[in-house]
């Protein structure tokens, strides 16, 4: 009998369940617990480039929005530095980059403030399109989804990106490109995200 | 310059796949289309960093973290504790950990809950902690209870807590639950079975440890969790030590 590797197995996932605000949100969930909650505040007060609002609705199979749904967003700086020991590059006091929202329980819409990010390292030296991550968990999720936000304002950056155009099916690419727009002088940003079904979203092994 | 070494790949036959009708909302809630592999890159090698300045040194104590000033939950006193640690067994430290769980009598602490078991005036339901330099973590709360929900019409959650991890990178983010040793209802849950392997849902079931128990005061439970490991010796043919 050959060697035993003895890696240790990931955790298996589990759905985040109807009560992930208690956990996560837990002002949304009704109550008043912690002296701050995580992820409101993604850009900071510091943070340089354009602020963007971003707002969407996550939609199910049967077309209906999902009203239970939270969202995790991991972005870089207007420079495309991501704040982590391993980005060496600085970002602005108060940048975190990580963000957390939830929806409105009656319509199902959610929306976040943050700075648009600059072109972030890729890999093989190349550059991404600016783009923000995004992780979806809900009741009957079993394993967070994992996607991507891209701008429309940006087509020859996304015309060159590497993980859009893995996507074989040019059709699908669409589904991963916010639409900007302007409400009171602000930008705003449209990004619905299909589960399932006609026009579903793509979604990343990462 | 960013130095990206990636995590092995999520083992998805380990996980639950999408689509698991016999948990009912999954099945409207599971893309059809497959997932598209990507390799990693900076956007998921990297994650939010959170430090002591995030948290409250009380905020690991569901006993004491919603109770009126003298009060406390009902309950089982417990202490639920372990460590994260990578695929290459090496801890995670300074990681954020979450939790939240339904009270003793399983009701949470949210305006959707409408079971009948009342509210516990002195418990919230939700803590968290930085994992320390080993990557140990612990938490005081009381066992949750068993409870009711609509999937068959007899369908009850065996007491858990759910529990969710950052690690290092985005594509570490995990969000999982922890079940306890000895429960009947464990393998009668669509939520449970939705992991295909009973090796892997072994791997959620937190076991009495006598050892980490305090005399006359709470039961303890250990619940180890494991993120995605990491090369550290070859990235796209260059050497690259990390």
């Amino acid at each position: 009998m050959p060697q035993e590797l003895n890696y240790l197995k990931e955790t298996p996932s589990q759905t985040a369940g109807p009560y992930v605000h208690i956990g996560l949100a837990p002002g949304a969930a009704g109550f008043d617990i912690y002296k701050q909650e995580l992820g409101w505040d993604i850009a900071g007060p510091n943070a340089k480039g354009e602020r963007i609002r971003v707002e969407g609705v996550v939609v199910d199979g049967t077309g209906s929005p999902v009203k239970d749904v939270l969202l995790e967003a991991w972005q870089a700086n207007s420079e495309g530095v991501f704040a982590h020991p391993e980005d060496s590059r600085d970002v602005e006091n108060g940048f975190r980059g990580w963000g957390r929202v939830i929806t409105d329980f009656e319509t199902g819409e959610w929306g976040f403030d943050t700075v648009k990010p600059g072109a972030s390292p890729a890999r093989g030296g190349t550059l991404a399109a600016p783009h923000i991550n995004l992780w979806v968990v809900a009741r009957g999720i079993n394993v967070g989804l994992n996607t991507r936000l891209y701008f429309d304002d940006e087509p020859e950056a996304n015309a060159k990106d590497a993980v859009l155009n893995l996507i074989e099916w040019e059709k699908r690419r669409a589904t991963l490109i916010a639409k900007r727009s302007e409400r009171d002088g602000k930008v705003l940003y449209r990004f619905d995200i299909k589960i399932q079904g006609e026009d579903e979203t793509v979604f990343f092994d990462i | 310059m960013l130095k990206p070494a990636e995590f092995y790949q999520r083992d998805r036959e380990w996980h639950p796949p999408a689509l698991t009708p016999d948990y009912k909302t999954s099945v409207s809630r599971s893309p059809q289309y497959a997932l598209i592999s990507l390799q990693g890159s900076p956007s998921e090698i990297t994650g939010p960093v959170f430090g002591q300045n995030d948290i409250d040194p009380v905020d690991n104590d569901l006993i004491k973290n919603y109770a009126q000033p003298g009060e406390g939950p009902i309950g089982e006193r417990i202490i639920l504790h372990g460590r994260v640690l990578d695929e290459n067994g090496r801890p995670v430290p300074g990681t954020l950990v979450e939790l939240w769980q339904a009270n003793a009598g399983g009701r949470y602490r949210h305006k959707k809950d409408t079971y009948l078991a009342p509210i516990d005036l002195n418990f919230g339901g939700c803590g968290r902690t930085l994992t320390d330099e080993n990557g140990y973590y612990y938490f005081r709360t009381v066992k949750p209870g068993a409870y009711p929900w609509r999937n068959w019409v007899n369908s009850w959650r065996p007491a858990h807590i759910h529990m969710s991890i950052f690690g290092s990178g985005f594509a570490q983010r995990l969000i999982t639950q922890c079940y306890f040793e000895g429960d009947p209802l464990i393998h009668k849950c669509p939520i449970v079975n939705t992991i295909p392997d009973p090796d892997a849902i072994d791997q959620l079931i937190a076991r009495l440890d006598m050892n980490a128990t305090i005399p006359l005061d709470s039961i303890a439970y250990k619940f180890d969790i494991v993120l995605r490991g990491r090369r550290s010796t070859l990235f796209e043919n260059r050497l690259e030590g990390n």
